[in-house]
């Protein structure tokens, strides 16, 4: 909550500064800055760098704010550190009562920590010491040391003078103390409001991570090899399936019969979400390479097939009837006229074949892998390395949206003509 | 010498609902070689059902095309043809659009560069060839389209409202062009457009063509195209015989357009 506030905050303060300070120093006259109606006229619409750049370090800074990261300058209140203390009252059976005084040492996880030294002070109710990692809590059995022992009827009634009874919890100053069921205390430092790492490691955890997996590798592979299959799965895939998908459209595109017998397949097969497949496909051919290579197949044969149908449909009948009074033959129709023609509409399917065989092989890794990034991400979250988990979400990520680019810049190279006839 | 005919052509669509659209019915007609017709008609005369059977791209149910003494059947590089647009191949060059025809033919370059040279200069696009043809103006994407006809050598050409698309400008020197073109080439030309000024001033004949059924109603043969090559077309248009004939034609249209409406409000009445 506070941080969805503090979002909305540097977004807006963001915006001002942006629209008030930096544009005052650099107003470009170019044909847009000139118009007057921008609300409703898409074209006028264009990403604000300063806003894009923002955005991304506004991320980056919140999660090193809340996870303590040395890169980022403010932090919100971590977990307390250090030496703290508090009283127990404990009351004997004959309804006496003596105070003693616990010091508790809160260390950060992963350091090494001994418990503070103490005296064990007057009365019946000695000092007592323990040691508390940062986030975690600690169960106190505070009479073991003192002389009137719970089995005898002692019990802890206030702590820091404050009344307490069994399964209530009271503040102290550095935490707070809850007296269990049973009337032994259990102390937690204050957490404040950082993120523990196991829920979210700071950046440079994630980063060192990356270095680490990628020299010593995890689960017997390195982080290249496990992005090397994942990526390799997913273009074997996509190949097959186009080598496959491409011809078939072309031949239900071009003949009666063709679309008559494969029209109810592909139609059938086309809204199966390939995850759907994934169950059959590990109980036919196991969780081998063979059953994620037919998983993404068939991911990108449907794709490309629809594809190519609809790049033969989309040829204009005046260029198939220009090509043919020319003299071309039906093979040289398909090979000059048919063939280019569709390409826009093939780059438009391999686009969205490649995003969705990448996003399948994830998910099939999750289920059951030897290597490849979601078995990384899968069995790092069952052993609650978050960093990892964070790391290959974010190669994912970037990998994804590179493949994106690569099939959107062979696009604009051997498509010039998309969209400017 | 008699190359182009066109005997007893009718054709007729069933409709699914069991009627069925006389198109054309018993059209014909010859065209010598060289000679420029002009089609001209209301909506739905069948103009374009003839030029497709022309092109060999539909069979007519009745009769038969016959051009040099052999039966038409389907499409064929001895009859070209220019479309109102989008016809050109976007993924090749203004010279490998031209030179389509003669590549698919098998030809090597040096046996057709020299007329796709020749052609690019008349059409003036020597400059463009190795542009993209979607960067060129739609007048420049109509001379390819000439040009890449001509440069296969048809016997006829025929022309789809091939200036249909242009302003008026560019369609008045694409007009000159065609003229141009057709003198120097002596290319049979059939030329189907909705201008009545276009029609009298490229047609050597002149056709107009009746609907309900798609009829030859009157057929004309005019001396403008001839006084117009290599002229200002401007100075074809003042002569006062051209402006008679315009009159003549468009009332004749009008007649025709209004009796359809007339149909339609009766039946529907």
């Amino acid at each position: 909550m506070i941080i969805l506030i503090l979002y909305i905050v540097i977004f807006a303060a963001a915006f001002f500064a942006v629209r008030f300070g930096v544009r005052k120093f650099r107003q470009m006259q170019d044909f847009t800055s000139l118009k007057t109606v921008t609300f409703g006229d898409e074209s006028a619409v264009k990403p604000d760098r300063w806003a894009s750049v923002i955005s991304v370090f506004a991320i980056f800074l919140l999660w090193g704010a809340f996870t303590g990261s040395a890169w980022v300058p403010i932090h919100a209140p971590g977990p307390f550190v250090g030496d703290t203390q508090f009283t127990y009252t404990l009351e004997a059976p004959d309804g006496s009562r003596d105070d003693a005084t616990v010091s508790a040492r809160v260390f950060k996880i992963g350091e090494d920590a001994d418990e503070p030294e103490i005296q064990p002070g007057e009365g019946f109710a000695k000092n007592d010491a323990i040691k508390v990692g940062a986030w975690r809590s600690e169960l106190l059995l505070m009479d073991k040391n003192d002389e009137v022992k719970r089995k005898e009827g002692a019990k802890v009634v206030a702590i820091d003078g404050q009344a307490v009874a069994p399964g209530e919890t009271v503040r102290v100053a550095d935490g707070s103390v809850a007296v269990t069921a049973k009337g032994s205390l259990n102390f937690s430092p204050a957490k404040g409001m950082q993120m523990e790492p196991i829920w979210l490691p700071a950046p440079e955890a994630v980063v060192a991570r990356v270095g680490e997996i990628a020299s010593e590798g995890y689960q017997n592979f390195t982080l290249w090899e496990h992005l090397f299959w994942s990526l390799f799965r997913v273009i074997v895939g996509f190949v097959i399936g186009a080598a496959v998908g491409i011809p078939l459209g072309y031949a239900m595109g071009l003949s009666d019969w063709f679309r008559g017998w494969f029209d109810p397949i592909v139609e059938f097969m086309r809204p199966v979400p390939p995850l759907a497949l994934i169950p059959l496909v590990i109980i036919w051919a196991g969780i081998g390479e063979s059953g994620k290579i037919i998983l993404l197949f068939l991911a990108a044969l449907w794709i490309m097939t629809i594809s190519a149908r609809a790049g033969v449909s989309g040829v204009a009948i005046s260029k198939v009837h220009a090509a043919y009074s020319l003299g071309a033959s039906k093979w040289q129709l398909m090979r000059h006229v048919i063939v280019p023609n569709s390409l826009p509409e093939i780059f438009t399917g391999a686009r969205v074949a490649m995003g969705v065989c990448w996003g399948t092989v994830v998910a099939a890794e999750l289920v059951a892998a030897e290597k490849g990034v979601g078995m990384m991400v899968m069995v790092a979250a069952r052993f609650q390395n978050t960093d990892i988990v964070i790391m290959g979400i974010i190669l994912i990520g970037i990998i994804g949206y590179g493949i994106d680019i690569l099939t959107r810049k062979a696009e604009a190279w051997l498509v010039p003509w998309k969209g400017r006839i | 010498m008699s190359t182009l005919s066109i005997e007893n052509i009718s054709m007729r669509f069933d409709l699914p609902n069991g009627s069925h659209v006389q198109a054309l019915k018993d059209v014909s007609l010859t065209l010598n070689t060289g000679e420029l017709m002009s089609v001209l008609g209301p909506s739905g005369c069948g103009k374009t059902t003839l030029l497709n059977i022309l092109a060999g791209f539909l069979a007519p149910t009745e009769g038969r095309i016959m051009l040099n003494d052999h039966l038409v059947t389907g499409p064929d590089a001895e009859r070209g043809m220019v479309f109102q647009q989008g016809a050109l191949f976007e993924w090749m060059s203004v010279r490998d659009n031209v030179s389509f025809g003669p590549r698919m033919a098998g030809k090597r370059e040096k046996e057709w560069a020299g007329t796709v040279d020749h052609l690019l200069d008349v059409v003036g696009l020597q400059g463009f060839k190795d542009k993209a043809v979607y960067e060129l103006s739609g007048g420049m994407q109509q001379r390819v389209a000439l040009a890449r006809c001509l440069a296969n050598d048809p016997d006829v050409i025929l022309m789809d409202e091939p200036l249909g698309a242009l302003d008026a400008l560019t369609r008045e020197k694409m007009q000159g062009l065609v003229l141009k073109l057709w003198k120097e080439t002596g290319k049979t030309i059939i030329l189907i457009t909705h201008s009545v000024e276009e029609a009298l001033l490229l047609g050597e004949r002149l056709l107009v063509m009746a609907p309900r059924p798609g009829r030859i109603h009157k057929e004309y043969r005019l001396t403008f195209a001839d006084d117009g090559v290599g002229r200002d077309l401007r100075e074809v248009k003042k002569n006062p015989e051209f402006g008679e004939k315009r009159e003549e034609i468009l009332s004749m249209i009008w007649d025709m357009e209004e009796e359809i409406m007339g149909r339609t409000e009766e039946a529907s009445a």
